[in-house]
């Protein structure tokens, strides 16, 4: 193969780029508001990704569906940009910096897990984009690294894990009557690790005893190794802040080493998908959610009933989250007196009391954080059942 | 029987498990990089498409466990000789390195095909109900002694058939030596692909004891434990079967045992340092001749 | 008609001025884009990962294309090139007082990842082939695994709020320096000793090759280029983990060099251009973007089916065409060969290429 040949393999990715660079892929309509969502389609958890798009989706057919939102006297339709971060870090970032800056959205939605959510957080916040994450827990989405201070323009749908944490020790210890518990929690994971800190600070706190604190990095299958010393260290409960996937192996490989303990696990139980993959090794355990399917608010209601006929699944945790959070963010649009980052950004801090599918949101001043009460369930069967209520 | 005795015993079961399904691994790695010196870097996908298979048989066909594993052997079997037909063959005259980015090729193909068809990670159905017997206070499951004796039972006969039959007589040979072995009547090309086919075969079968003991499988699952297997072979004189076997066991005995004593986050780290001093020290892996470069 | 372009194309390659005017030419449209917003921000995000990219893949091209080894190291060199320039500019060095700084941190990062590449040379004296193989895949892990046990720097979970410091013309400054660098070394006689290992360690250390200094420097200087390349990817990411810099990341460098070409600078640069813009190009979003012109009758059904499968299509496709390129260009697009402009004039004369006469590339790799 000579020169020429090569020049001629050139040509088609010069092409390729001018191309690129000259083409707008998504050109501006005068009356469309873009609005983007970073979701886990690909990666350890699609079915959060998946339920997350689905609502996101719902809620966008829906007001435009009712005509649009009206902004500052002018309507315009929503169109939602959907993005994947193979539920990675770097991937989030990657998306968010397209979102932003070439799609040019007014505000983004999503991610949902910590470990995705905190990046693109970060780089909304040095973009001065609104991002609202319906699901991640962890306190340093909303935070600055550096200076500990809240973060100007992140939002967030659901509580936070130091309220979780607390939830579930209360609830081991008052409702369980539990001395002791093990933790095992991903260290690889922010929202996994975090949680397992924070409980075992509550859990101590309240008089209990972590009598074994082990930990795993994701992508890991064996478990054998830390349930043994689990195992011999004898705890009342063992407490499973993991993703749906993991629990799914490390509860099996639990109950086949003859571990009959009660399993506590934290919202990143909610999917499902956790019954098929546990194989029934998580009958009767407990966990902390944001809402229950079988709860009784009529927005609630009409939101479960619209999500089944559209999608054929009871929604769970994600799908409502997301909804709130567009939810949030039309009420932040429709406030604010025209379609710009700044305004939508500053009419969703003032934000007094929305009432969302998971709850009523309230946002304090200076905090992307809002005040909102918990549920507890249990896995029973093929469902998962309301418990109780915990409020803050 | 003491606490402290009993943990570590338990420990050692663990290891063992974990090192059986290891050295099915590993002697596939070994066996082709001693016919063909060419390390198969799609043989990890090739474990996980096993691991699929067991789970469409178990949950479409309804299969029991015995008709499940002799269906992933040889299904597994029969991917292994098409890579090799498809793949490699024609590049057996080409620089190695060619191959081997071809080997990457086709284990990323594997992958993001069966993320195709499976996007999100499934469970495998129960095949061996599992029994828990206490010994004195050792925990052991009967799955795990299956695994354990199934993967010996396997390794034997590979043992066997290397050792005394004529099929595997002609795999030393053309390892060995392979410019005058077709001279002596052998069907190299028909060798080759045996080789290939029961080194897939027994992938395919660790990868129906790895979905039964850790029944959640997804696509990714043969990258980390392809590359685990392919330094146990190195590790115990790649191209050496029974150095397989061993650096499998070195390999698996230390991951468990490094987590039973430090946190797990140290796993890779110490894992990796050891294998690290190991081949410094005896490069050629443990049971590996060093090969003599003639001037 | 062709006979006439055809010379005139020749004569043209010949000119001296060539390969100077178009780096000159680069550097202005470097400068230009960014401040005339002469294409979006992302086009340009991609402009800049295909700069790191070509430094990732000619470095390690030096290692395993024309030293004939078999690296695996690449991406743990990458990140402690990340990770040291990274602590300095967020802890060290207050960039947002002198942003000059971050060229000392990037550097820096160089620097530091260079002696870890000495590091990795010393086993490669007495050690070749698939034991070398291992020994850099165990330095990778290690260095992915000893990050993530540091909790200080973040531990698995990473480094977030990285300052946004790498910019198109940087990137292209640093490109055109570091392939020059590795060109010229390459043609200089360290890389005849290096070409010399590939295809005979033994004869050419008869022949005074100093085969532990030619080893040495190499390794040296291609983990000194990974480093930079990973100092500026974490300045452009914003984010670093240890999961980010893993066997992952090797394997794609490595699809970068194999297939643009091995022992070829121009190979590499070629085959880490198409492979990053292939991976951007075959989006759904893009690639709807793309076609969208198309009439609605067309567009439809072939978004439906085609398009919005595309996030996994494209991973099936893509190791896809990596076999068969390998198939029938075994030594990659330009394996052996290179570009008229890059290789000195005195060797073009004399027809020294990467290629000796008769060799086939097989080298060291093939013995034990």
């Amino acid at each position: 193969m000579n020169n020429r040949l090569s020049l001629f393999l050139k040509l088609p990715v010069l092409a390729a780029m001018i191309a690129l660079a000259g083409c707008d892929p998504n050109a501006h309509n005068a009356d469309t508001i873009k609005v983007g969502a970073i979701v886990e389609l690909t990666g350890d958890m699609p079915a959060v990704g998946a339920s997350s798009r689905n609502a996101a989706q719902l809620a966008v057919a829906e007001i435009n569906g009712a005509g649009g939102i009206d902004i500052g006297g002018k309507t315009y339709k929503v169109e939602l940009l959907i993005e994947d971060n193979a539920a990675k870090p770097d991937q989030s970032a990657a998306a968010a910096n397209k979102l932003i800056t070439q799609d040019e959205v007014v505000a983004i939605v999503g991610p949902n897990a910590s470990l995705g959510a905190i990046p693109a957080a970060e780089i909304a916040e040095a973009n001065q984009t609104l991002l609202v994450t319906p699901w991640s827990t962890n306190p340093k989405t909303t935070l600055n690294t550096t200076t500990g201070t809240p973060k100007k323009y992140v939002f967030r749908a659901c509580f936070t894990d130091p309220f979780e944490g607390r939830v579930l020790a209360r609830f081991i210890i008052d409702k369980l009557e539990a001395k002791t518990a093990a933790v095992l929690y991903d260290v690889a994971s922010e929202a996994p690790k975090s949680q397992a800190e924070l409980f075992r600070q509550t859990f101590e706190q309240l008089g209990g005893k972590v009598v074994a604190f082990e930990a795993y990095t994701t992508g890991d299958r064996d478990f054998s190794a830390q349930l043994t010393k689990i195992r011999s260290a004898k705890p009342d409960v063992l407490f499973l802040p993991s993703y749906y996937n993991d629990v799914g192996l490390i509860s099996q490989q639990a109950r086949r080493q003859g571990f009959d303990k009660t399993l506590i696990g934290s919202d990143a139980w909610s999917s499902p998908e956790l019954i098929k993959l546990a194989n029934g090794a998580v009958e009767g355990a407990y966990f902390a959610n944001h809402y229950a399917a079988d709860s009784a608010t009529p927005a609630a209601r009409a939101f479960i009933a619209a999500y089944r006929q559209k999608y054929g699944k009871t929604p769970y945790d994600v799908a409502a989250l997301t909804y709130d959070a567009m939810g949030l963010l039309f009420a932040a649009l429709k406030a604010a007196p025209a379609p710009e980052r700044q305004a939508v950004r500053d009419a969703m801090a003032s934000i007094s009391g929305y009432p969302g599918v998971t709850g009523e949101i309230r946002f304090t001043p200076g905090s992307g954080d809002p005040v909102k009460s918990a549920v507890i369930m249990q896995v029973k069967g093929d469902q998962f059942s309301w418990v109780m209520n915990a409020a803050p | 029987m003491s606490e402290v005795s009993i943990y570590w015993l338990q420990q050692v079961l663990n290891a063992l498990q974990l090192s059986s399904i290891y050295a099915l691994i590993a002697l596939g790695y070994s066996m082709v990089y001693g016919i063909l010196t060419m390390i198969n870097f799609a043989h990890g996908d090739v474990f996980m498409v096993g691991a699929f298979l067991c789970f469409l048989a178990a949950t479409l066909l309804d299969l029991p466990f015995v008709p499940t594993l002799l269906l992933t052997m040889t299904g597994a079997a029969l991917l292994g000789v098409l890579i090799e037909r498809l793949a490699y063959k024609p590049l057996r005259n080409a620089p190695r390195v060619s191959a081997i980015i071809t080997a990457l090729g086709v284990g990323l193909f594997l992958e993001n095909l069966t993320l195709a068809f499976y996007p999100y990670p499934q469970n495998v159905p129960t095949l061996i109900e599992n029994v828990n017997w206490n010994l004195g206070g050792v925990s052991l499951s009967s799955l795990q002694l299956i695994i354990i004796s199934l993967s010996l039972t396997l390794m034997l006969v590979l043992d066997y058939v290397v050792q005394r039959t004529p099929v595997g007589m002609a795999m030393r040979a053309i390892s060995w030596d392979k410019t005058y072995v077709p001279l002596m009547g052998v069907p190299v090309d028909l060798i080759i692909s045996i080789t290939f086919a029961i080194g897939a075969a027994l992938a395919g079968a660790a990868g129906t004891m790895y979905a039964l003991a850790y029944p959640v499988i997804d696509p990714y699952m043969g990258i980390m434990v392809g590359w685990k297997a392919f330094i146990a072979a190195v590790v115990g004189g790649i191209g050496n079967m029974r150095g397989a076997m061993i650096g499998a066991f070195i390999l698996g005995g230390v991951e468990i045992m490094v987590v039973a004593v430090l946190p797990s986050t140290y796993r890779d780290l110490v894992v990796f340092s050891l294998l690290l001093a190991l081949i410094v020290i005896r490069p050629h892996g443990i049971l590996g001749q060093p090969r003599v470069q003639k001037v | 008609m062709r006979a006439t372009l055809g010379v005139f194309w020749d004569r043209l390659m010949e000119q001296r001025w060539l390969l100077p005017l178009l780096v000159a030419v680069g550097l202005a449209l470097a400068f230009a884009i960014p401040q005339f917003r002469l294409v979006n921000n992302y086009v340009q995000l991609v402009m800049i990962l295909a700069g790191i990219n070509i430094i990732l893949a000619t470095s390690l091209n030096l290692v395993n294309g024309y030293m004939g080894e078999f690296s695996l190291a690449h991406a743990g060199f990458m990140a402690v090139g990340a990770y040291t320039s990274v602590l300095l500019t967020l802890h060290v060095f207050p960039v947002a007082a002198y942003p000059g700084l971050f060229h000392l941190a990037v550097l820096a990062g160089g620097l530091v990842t260079a002696l870890l590449g000495l590091l990795v040379a010393i086993p490669s004296f007495k050690v070749r082939g698939d034991y070398l193989a291992i020994i850099t895949l165990a330095f990778l892990m290690i260095v992915k695994s000893a990050l993530e046990n540091i909790d200080v720097i973040g531990g698995p979970r990473g480094i977030s709020g990285i300052p946004r410091l790498t910019t198109l013309p940087l990137v292209f400054c640093w490109t055109v320096a570091l392939v020059w660098l590795l060109r010229n070394f390459v043609y200089s006689s360290f890389g005849r000793g290096v070409l010399a290992i590939r295809e005979d360690e033994i004869a050419s250390e008869l022949m005074s090759v100093d085969t532990k200094r030619v080893k040495v420097l190499a390794f040296m200087l291609s983990a000194f280029c990974a480093g930079i390349a990973g100092a500026l990817f974490a300045h452009l990411l914003q984010f670093i983990s240890p999961r980010v810099f893993d066997i992952v990341k090797t394997t794609e460098i490595l699809i970068m060099v194999y297939l643009g070409g091995i022992a070829s600078i121009g190979g590499s640069i070629i085959g880490a251009t198409l492979y990053t813009i292939l991976l951007e190009v075959l989006r759904p979003s893009t690639v709807a973007g793309l076609l969208s012109w198309l009439p609605a009758v067309v567009f439809d059904p072939l978004n439906e089916h085609f398009i919005r499968h595309l996030g996994v299509l494209r991973m099936i496709i893509m190791p896809l065409l990596l076999v068969l390129v390998m198939l029938y260009w075994p030594h990659g697009i330009m394996g052996m060969r290179d570009f008229r402009g890059i290789i000195p004039l005195r060797d073009r004369l004399a027809h020294r290429t990467a290629t000796p006469r008769g060799a086939t590339g097989h080298g060291a790799a093939d013995s034990h």
